[in-house]
């Protein structure tokens, strides 16, 4: 079956953002459970994985409200509804009725009601439209508190109530179903590759039996940054790797873990993980996305259950590691550069300096935006946020911070290394009119190599 | 028995025992609970450098933030160095938790106390005033916010009134003055003033996750 002519949910891959076309009548309800079993279902999942560590954060928050001075979206608003930890306000009600130490006292005097179907429907918009868990109230918060690891766990209580975005869950559904949320289906990418490879006369490995390094992508790279694919291939065939792609696992995006249902999380993660054992792969290479980054890097051998039989290195760390080395040489570029640090790969994931080891070894001028690294601000797309219709005026608020922060750099040129940032300031620029073009890291190089 | 020997007598006890049990109760309960082994390979084996290094920079803002926050930081720091001072600074105190427990140290002069006091007050007063006007704070306060203000504000309102000797008998503003210390006991593991005690293992937890990660703690 062809992604293309899914009548239910038809994808929009023309306009500057990917997502489903926009629902001439939204469905954010999934399923039809009355409302006591959604408000059940929700609590379960959210506490199914629950343990110490959330307990102990839920238990800590002191009202101090300091969160919402690190987020985009209280910052551009002053609405305090996006007060970040009030994003969780229903859950923590919740566990502290259901399940806290004082769980008993809180029933007996009824000072915690319960929670009500129509409180979890309010607080969608501020569980997925606003939060794109970039993590920088995490960062902030006097007390540590990892609120965008909280609002993961919410999500997963919201997706088992039927209660997530309706492109949210159109594209995890897809992606479930087709192996890739955004139309990449195999036959799809495997078109492409061949067209790639004429058109770019370069090599691109499918299906190898056996490799060193499987590549991973991300569909929104398939489908509107081809050309990383190409750029991918020539750094690892610039290096002389035994590489492939694979067609039973290449899909890196997670829209499982974005909406929140843990089993399509582990069904995606495990496809590539199965791939890469399958092919011998010492290294799994992924794409230039950040939630793709955190899935796999961090979450993966989570899913798998114990620790993976491979490294897993984002590619601009792989790039960093070989430039280090001198295994990879490229041109001098002259030109001033601002880098976009994408939340998942810097702030959260800790892979903050090999990007910039990247750009010194091209000899760029690197022009900071502040704050930048792991204090950056968002773009406002992550966390699916980007594939939301309704969220789109909110997302447009947030961004004009990222506009800011790169016209005050004063830099020539705007470099990122995630393909969904990179949509959301493709889309950002659509819409602003604004002068400057995001470019990707990868291709940076791969169009810089010294052959 | 009249007030103050049951402020000093059984009341002592029994907020005592009800703070310990409380205390150990709640971190059991949370404590207990599971924890999940992370199986990600680590890029840096600094987990417990990672705790450490959250649980004391975490005292204060990194630079970034600072332009946003200094405000409402200021006030606490004020309010919880000030409370530290009076508690731990006046001599009484200090005799009192000799009897207790037997360490002692040399006291502050009276003078230091009284100021401290009085800024302490100020600043718990703005801190107050901060907490019913600003948007974000007005939004996310409930019962536990107030009472947790008053119970820390009570034992400084009733020391000064006690030192002055204003509004009662000495015995009698004393014996008010030790309930309701006792009542800060009491209150402490049901409420918000826990954080005194849990910011050690959410910063902790938080140091961990992100010092494997190789990530800003
Ligand atoms: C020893 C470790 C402690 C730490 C690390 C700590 C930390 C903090 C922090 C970070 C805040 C939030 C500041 C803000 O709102 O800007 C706070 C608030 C507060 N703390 Fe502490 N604290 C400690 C001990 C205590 C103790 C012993 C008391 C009182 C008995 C106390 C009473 C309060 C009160 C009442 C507030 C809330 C003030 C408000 O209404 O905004 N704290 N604390
Ligand atoms: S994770 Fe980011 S978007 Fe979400 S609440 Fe925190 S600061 Fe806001
Ligand atoms: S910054 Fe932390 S402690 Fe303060 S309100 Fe937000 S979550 Fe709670």
């Amino acid at each position: 079956m062809s992604s293309d002519i899914d009548t239910l949910h038809p994808l929009d891959i023309e306009g500057t953002r990917l997502t489903v076309k926009k629902p001439a009548l939204r469905y954010d309800r999934q399923g039809d459970m009355s409302d006591d079993r959604r408000v059940e279902a929700a609590m379960r999942a959210f506490v199914r994985e629950f343990g110490a560590t959330s307990a102990a954060y839920l238990e800590s928050c002191i009202h101090c409200g300091m969160c919402a001075e690190a987020c985009h979206y209280y910052v551009q608003t002053n609405d305090p509804r996006y007060t970040p930890v009030r994003k969780l306000e229903p859950f923590k009600q919740a566990y502290k009725r259901e399940s806290g130490p004082f769980a008993f006292f809180y029933r007996m005097f009824n000072l915690k009601p319960r929670v009500t179907v129509d409180e979890l429907q309010q607080w969608q918009e501020l569980i997925y439209d606003s939060c794109t868990m970039c993590g920088r109230c995490t960062l902030i918060c006097p007390m540590g508190i990892d609120i965008a690891h909280l609002v993961g766990q919410a999500r997963h209580g919201m997706f088992q109530a039927g209660l997530v975005p309706h492109e949210l869950w159109a594209v995890a559904e897809r992606a479930e179903r087709e192996g890739s949320p955004l139309g990449a289906t195999p036959k799809v990418f495997k078109d492409r590759i061949d067209w790639l490879s004429d058109e770019h006369g370069v090599e691109i490995s499918v299906d190898r039996e056996v490799a060193d390094v499987l590549v991973s992508m991300s569909s929104v790279e398939i489908m509107k940054y081809p050309l990383a694919i190409v750029a991918t291939a020539r750094v690892l065939n610039a290096l002389g790797e035994k590489w492939t792609i694979r067609l039973d696992g290449y899909e890196a995006t997670n829209f499982g873990m974005l909406s929140g249902n843990a089993q399509w999380q582990k069904d995606l993660s495990m496809k590539i993980i199965n791939a890469a054992i399958k092919c011998k792969a010492k290294l799994l290479l992924l794409p230039e996305c950040g939630h793709a980054y955190g899935a796999m890097r961090w979450d993966g051998a989570n899913m798998y259950g114990k620790p993976l039989p491979f490294e897993v290195l984002h590619v601009s760390e792989y790039l960093a590691r070989n430039l280090g080395n001198g295994r990879l040489k490229v041109k001098n570029l002259p030109k001033s550069v601002t880098f976009h640090d994408p939340c998942q790969i810097a702030r959260r994931g800790g892979a903050t300096q090999a990007p910039r080891q990247v750009l010194g070894k091209l000899g760029v001028e690197l022009r900071e935006m502040s704050p930048s690294g792991d204090v950056n601000w968002c773009c406002g797309g992550g966390g699916g946020v980007v594939t939301i219709h309704r969220a789109d005026d909110l997302r447009y608020k947030v961004f004009q911070i990222k506009m800011k922060q790169v016209d005050e750099s004063g830099a020539e040129m705007l470099v990122m290394s995630c393909s969904n940032c990179r949509l959301t300031f493709d889309d950002g620029q659509a819409h602003f009119k604004w002068d400057k073009t995001a470019h990707s890291l990868l291709e940076l190089v791969a169009d810089n190599l010294v052959q | 028995m009249n007030l103050l020997d049951f402020a000093r007598g059984p009341a002592l006890e029994w907020s005592f025992a009800i703070f310990l049990f409380g205390v150990l109760w709640r971190l059991l309960g949370i404590l207990l609970l599971r924890r999940v082994h992370d199986y990600s390979e680590p890029r840096a084996h600094r987990a417990a450098l990672g705790a450490l290094q959250a649980i004391v920079r975490r005292t204060w803002p990194r630079k970034e933030f600072r332009a946003r926050t200094t405000y409402g930081l200021a006030i606490s720091y004020v309010f919880h160095v000030g409370l530290a001072i009076v508690v731990f600074g006046f001599v009484p105190h200090i005799l009192l938790i000799r009897s207790l427990l037997g360490v002692s140290w040399p006291g502050l002069p009276g003078a230091v106390i009284y100021f401290s006091a009085v800024v302490t007050l100020a600043a718990l007063v703005m801190a107050l005033i901060r907490r019913l006007t600003h948007p974000v704070l007005k939004l996310l306060s409930n019962f536990d916010d107030y009472f947790s203000w008053a119970v820390t504000i009570a034992p400084l309102v009733t020391g000064l009134l006690a030192v002055a000797h204003y509004g009662g008998r000495y015995e009698n503003l004393l014996a008010v003055h030790i309930l309701s210390v006792e009542l800060l006991f009491i209150w402490f593991p049901f409420g918000k003033l826990m954080h005194a005690v849990l910011f050690v293992l959410a910063r902790g937890q938080t140091g961990v996750v992100y010092g494997r990660r190789g990530a800003s703690t």
